[in-house]
């Protein structure tokens, strides 16, 4: 699928946003690629965070909702650690997150959990996920 | 110098096993501890979103809790409570906007700066008794047992509150020997084990827990040493599935860290409510015979 990037994206408030909500300047980001080496979830992901932040430089908001990373990442900050560019990514993936749930859509949805779930996990289980995923 | 302990939630229900082993510990080494006589979940992650700030309140408010018994430090055992008090502490000693927000907030508390001091239990054990006389106490050591400590993501990361400056960590490594074992370090000792996505993505999360449990045993390792009650879950507690999906070879044994000290300090089993992990865990123990639980639980 092609990606258009125009200057709509690139002007968009979406790059403002998440520079905000994560307290990252995203163009210090040169794609090398360390944080997707780092990722735990890596072999899970359709667009490993390099992808995201390009995507992310250039406002493609669409694009960046649609790869799920965010959702799959589980704030390990093994990225956030490793980047040569001192990019906190983990507080980008939380700003990412942060953008869709205060749309007022949720991830998980507590009240769909089977009980049997609900019982044998432990508290910290729920209260992180819900922390991560619900609005 | 007073202590305090802050406990969390899951130690007092699905990781008694945790807190029982460590607590019957304490009162073995003389720690003068105390529980936080109040105290609300700390919301076991770190609010990441720069204008998030109302989740820092509830950490921040256990952390004036200990201020106010006089402590200056507050101990934990839980590594993910650990990193969540740790990181609020820090963004109230050194975030002067956020702080005087969040202050300002909790108008009915005492102004908090940092104060307190948060220190995971492995980091008590190694700075304020010290290996040496914990050594000394040392009646059962753990011989023969070749274990294999994970480390998981919140004891080391982010940098600015890991337990020992970043690099190769080695306080679970020198812990353990103290105890008498064979350590084993191995490559994915501090991988994610998925955390909180065995909830939402569990293929994902089942995917590096197996990953885990594989290094381990490939290493030469008879068992895991952990730390965190979500990464038991994920480690222990889904081994079936993994086993079920012929994503893991054979069963891990796991053990939290405190079951091993009370152990090694000769508290015998009942106190480290093997009951709670799984039966192959404690079947290792007796195979070395090492206290584990009473034969009812194993048959
Ligand atoms: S490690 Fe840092 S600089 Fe490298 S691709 Fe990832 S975010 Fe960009
Ligand atoms: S914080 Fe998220 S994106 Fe970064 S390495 Fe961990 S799982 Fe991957």
């Amino acid at each position: 699928m092609p990606i258009t990037i125009s200057e709509k994206t690139i002007k968009s408030d979406f790059i403002e946003k998440v520079k905000k909500l994560s307290g990252q300047n995203i163009h210090k980001c040169f794609q090398c690629g360390t944080c997707g080496g780092a990722c735990p979830m890596s072999g899970q992901l359709a667009t490993l965070p390099r992808k995201i932040m390009r995507m992310a430089q250039f406002g493609l908001e669409n694009e960046v909702a649609e790869s799920k990373t965010f959702w799959t990442c589980a704030s390990c900050h093994s990225c956030s650690v490793t980047c040569p560019r001192g990019i906190d990514l983990a507080k980008v993936m939380e700003a990412l997150r942060q953008l869709s749930l205060r749309k007022n859509v949720n991830y998980v949805e507590p009240s769909k959990l089977p009980s049997e779930t609900v019982k044998e996990m432990p508290q910290i289980a729920m209260v992180s996920c819900f922390r991560k995923m619900t609005s | 110098m007073k202590i305090s302990y802050y406990p969390g939630c899951t130690l007092k229900t699905k990781a008694k096993n945790l807190e029982d082993a460590a607590l019957a510990s304490m009162a073995a080494l003389e720690v003068d501890f105390e529980e936080l006589p109040r105290w609300n979940c700390c919301g076991a992650v770190h609010s990441l979103a720069d204008d998030d700030l109302i989740h820092h309140v509830a950490p921040v408010r256990d952390l004036i809790r200990a201020m106010e018994r006089g402590s200056d430090k507050v101990v934990t055992l839980c590594s993910m409570c650990y990193n969540t008090l740790a990181r609020a502490n820090l963004l109230m000693r050194d975030d002067e906007v956020k702080r005087k927000t969040i202050n300002d907030f909790m108008d009915e508390e005492k102004d908090y700066h940092g104060e307190v001091e948060v220190v995971h239990f492995l980091n008590f054990l190694r700075d304020e008794v010290g290996w040496d006389k914990l050594r000394s106490k040392i009646k059962v050591p753990l011989e023969g047992l070749k274990l294999a400590p994970y480390y998981g993501c919140t004891l080391l990361r982010p940098k600015n509150v890991s337990i020992e400056p970043p690099g190769h960590p080695k306080i679970f490594r020198e812990f353990l020997e103290v105890l008498g074992a064979r350590v084993i370090d191995f490559a994915a000792s501090t991988l994610c084990c998925g955390s909180y996505q065995i909830l939402a993505n569990p293929e994902a999360a089942e995917t590096v827990a197996a990953t885990i449990l594989e290094g381990g045993i490939n290493s030469g390792a008879e068992a895991l040493v952990l730390s965190c009650p979500l990464c038991e879950f994920n480690l222990s507690k889904k081994q079936g599935d993994l086993l079920q999906k012929n994503m893991l070879s054979q069963e891990v044994p796991t053990y939290y860290f405190t079951q091993l000290l009370a152990i090694a300090l000769g508290l015998g089993g009942e106190v480290c409510r093997f009951d709670l992990n799984d039966k192959i865990s404690a079947e290792l123990l007796k195979s070395k015979s090492l206290p584990s639980c009473d034969q009812a639980i194993l048959t």
